[in-house]
């Protein structure tokens, strides 16, 4: 699979055709792709744009909340930016990365040639750019951006100015281009497995997509119908939400959540997979209880349908609704145990190294069960009442989703990038990005916990002076943080240049089919199926 | 091959379709969930032969009577009286006033909600002039009458119970 020009001299190769269908040239070979890794390359680059976007935002807000008083922004301006933060980072960075590396790696981790829809995949991709396009247009607008919280509650959010149009339609965009992907996603696993692949062979992150993509699929067109009905609330008289018409308010909050909820599940399931990936290759050992990853995968999926209310204890609910939501929550922590002991298990007594994607991993591990246990505390409804809307939520979230989703894409890029460069990262480098990383994400998020449980609510651009000490210890840590990663950038843009050479394997206890093809992977891998029998290791 | 791809992505799609209709599909269902269990204060019309039972004389709940305006505008709304004593199972009649301040006829709705929660679904409203719109003249005013009968079955430690309108123009006008 030699890519000079000259390889096609060997008759009877298939790797002929290599040459005429390699990458186009120029500009438009992006615009018009329909390669798989190409699409995952545009889908990867584009989140790592939008984790800029959204990283500054959020370094707007804590630098207006580095002391108390309003001294940077305006609270208006404050509310569009803990808004708008939140829709770049969910729909902008955390989805679009995992639909990157399924393209990148589910073909080549199931041994298929591409994706089973290559010209859909394209066009998921190129719908992104121009809802977030039309999203962040909305700074630029008299009436400013969305500033009635991501969750889109009535009736604050039916009060907002022409920016309200544009975000209904950007969201519409974005949830059309997740279901096309997810769509592919599901297609690609069920028919394009080669002989031999069966479902349980697969490597744990194709199990998690999959699992993921209906996820998708079921839960992002209510979401699309709840801002629907918003849309036609405003501009087209019907009174869902509007109690003048009938309509009632909290009923949002109940549509909302049944998809909110899976989706934040959305932004997990994909991290635990890479994570499955990456710690038995460092600990030089196979998944420790894969079956039984799978089907904790698959109840965590079950039970995000039926836990939604939890997000809304507040908004009073007869006693059995709040102790059937108390209860249905506090399970999810059963299968989510298991996948975090089985992955200590992994790691006992394996023979580890610590390379950057297995600190990234193992970071992972830690501080996601720490944003777990506080998820905890939070499901139980009459401490709830006390946490609801403070910075103990902040903080718990953040902990599942910044060391937890943001760390596995982390680890997932200097895990795969060899493959995809065809060079070694710089380690060096690497391991300072993540002892960095490590030390200020807990100066950011750790005294949120502390504030929170004091009484400091979110989304307030100003607040009592006793909560000044920690919020501006966080302010520090999160310029840390942010600034921090303009590393990650360098370490990529070095890696992609050049650096030392990777070897097929990449890593020494690599297991699955993507690390079987040369690196830097070629254009197209696995046009012919692989053989794959009883003893072929694939995950 | 093509084929198989478009049986699964036409399921997957046929899935995607379904779900948005089950999000509005929620609407009705939360509206009859809320009205079964009486949740959000819900409570809707109930005919007199229904709501009839047999007077409890040895108990006497207060019912509270508040009156709010939803986006301000110019308007006078307010309960006739503030609070009565009633006889769960007897039939009682209260009346609001509200009056338009403004030059403009305008229509109005007011919706209901009954607090404690658990007194909702034993808060029988036989007749209300929440049940439909309100007409108003410019400067007109009206009194407007409710009737409603206390179930006897109210569990036995409510004995206060608060009605409460709130009043909105009504959206479908200019």
């Amino acid at each position: 699979m030699s890519y000079s020009d000259k390889a096609h001299d060997h008759p009877g190769h298939d790797e002929h055709d290599d040459h005429h269908h390699g990458p186009a040239k120029g500009l438009m070979r992006w615009v018009k792709t329909t390669n798989h890794k190409d699409i995952g390359t545009l889908y990867l680059w584009f989140s790592l744009i939008m984790f800029f976007i959204g990283g500054g935002m959020a370094l707007i807000i804590r630098a207006e909340l580095g002391s108390p008083g309003l001294q940077f922004v305006d609270p208006m301006f404050f509310n569009a930016m803990t808004t708008m933060h939140a829709i770049v980072m969910i729909f902008g960075v955390v989805m679009p990365a995992f639909v990157g590396l399924a393209n990148w790696m589910i073909p080549m981790m199931i041994g298929a040639p591409d994706m089973a829809l290559p010209r859909l995949n394209n066009w998921s991709f190129w719908i992104m750019p121009f809802a977030f396009t039309i999203m962040l247009s909305t700074l630029f607008m008299d009436s400013g951006g969305p500033a009635g919280g991501w969750t889109l509650y009535p009736p604050l959010v039916l009060q907002m100015g022409d920016s309200f149009a544009f975000v209904i339609f950007a969201i519409h965009f974005m949830g059309i281009s997740s279901v096309m992907g997810s769509i592919n996603i599901v297609a690609t696993i069920f028919n394009m497995r080669p002989p031999g692949m069966t479902m349980m062979k697969m490597p744990m992150f194709v199990w998690t997509w999959l699992i993921t993509a209906y996820l998708l699929i079921a839960t992002i067109p209510v979401f699309a119908g709840a801002v629907t009905m918003l849309l036609t609330d405003r501009y087209f008289g019907t009174s869902f939400f509007s109690a003048a018409g009938g309509g009632d308010p909290v009923m949002f909050q109940h549509i909302f959540w049944f998809f909110g909820h899976p989706e934040v599940y959305i932004l997990i399931l994909p991290a635990f997979g890479i994570v499955s990936s990456i710690i038995p290759t460092f600990a030089r050992k196979p998944l420790f209880g894969y079956d039984s990853m799978v089907y904790a995968t698959a109840s965590i999926a079950f039970l995000s349908f039926i836990v939604w209310a939890h997000h809304m204890f507040t908004t009073g609910m007869p006693l059995a609704g709040e102790l059937f939501f108390m209860f249905s929550t506090m399970m999810i922590s059963v299968p989510t145990g298991v996948k975090v002991f089985n992955w200590v298990a992994t790691m006992w007594r394996g023979s580890m190294t610590f390379e950057t994607p297995m600190l990234f991993a193992v970071g992972f591990v830690i501080m996601f069960t720490i944003g777990g246990l506080s998820g905890l505390m939070l499901a139980i409804t009459p401490a709830d009442i006390q946490y609801h809307d403070t910075y103990f939520v902040v903080a718990h979230f953040h902990y599942v989703l910044v060391p937890g989703a943001i760390y596995s894409l982390m680890a997932a890029t200097y895990y795969w990038i060899p493959k995809w460069t065809g060079n070694m990262y710089d380690e060096k480098l690497g391991k300072l990005h993540f002892w960095i990383s490590t030390i200020f994400v807990n100066v950011l998020f750790f005294p949120m916990h502390f504030v929170g449980l004091a009484g400091m609510p979110r989304r307030i651009p100003d607040y009592n002076n006793i909560f000044a000490d920690w919020n501006f210890i966080a302010t520090i840590g999160a310029f840390g943080f942010g600034f921090s990663q303009l590393l990650f950038v360098y370490i990529i843009i070095k890696c992609v240049k050049g650096g030392k050479e990777a070897t097929t394997e990449v890593w020494e206890g690599a297991r699955g089919l993507e690390w079987t093809v040369p690196s830097p992977a070629p254009y197209h891998t696995f046009e012919v199926a692989p053989e794959i029998n009883s003893t072929t290791v694939t995950r | 091959m093509a084929n198989r791809h478009t049986v699964v992505a036409g399921k997957s799609l046929l899935l995607a379709v379904a779900m948005f209709g089950f999000g509005y599909l929620m609407v009705p269902i939360y509206d009859i969930i809320c009205e079964v269990t009486g949740l959000n204060g819900k409570t809707g019309r109930v005919s007199i032969a229904e709501a009839q039972a047999e007077v409890a004389t040895d108990r006497l709940v207060t019912v509270e009577f508040v009156a709010s305006i939803n986006q301000g505008g110019s308007w006078i709304f307010k309960p006739q009286v503030q609070e009565m004593q009633v006889k769960p199972g007897e039939l009682n009649h209260a009346a609001y006033y509200a009056e338009n301040l403004s030059n403009m006829p305008v229509v109005a709705q007011a919706t209901p909600s009954v607090s404690p929660q658990a007194a909702a679904k034993y808060f029988n409203k036989t007749e209300c002039f929440c049940f439909t719109r309100q007409a108003f003249e410019p400067k007109g005013s009206k009194e407007m009458p409710l009737t409603f009968i206390i179930d006897p079955d109210l569990p036995i430690n409510v004995d206060r119970v608060t009605l409460s309108y709130t009043f909105f123009r009504s959206p479908d006008q200019s």
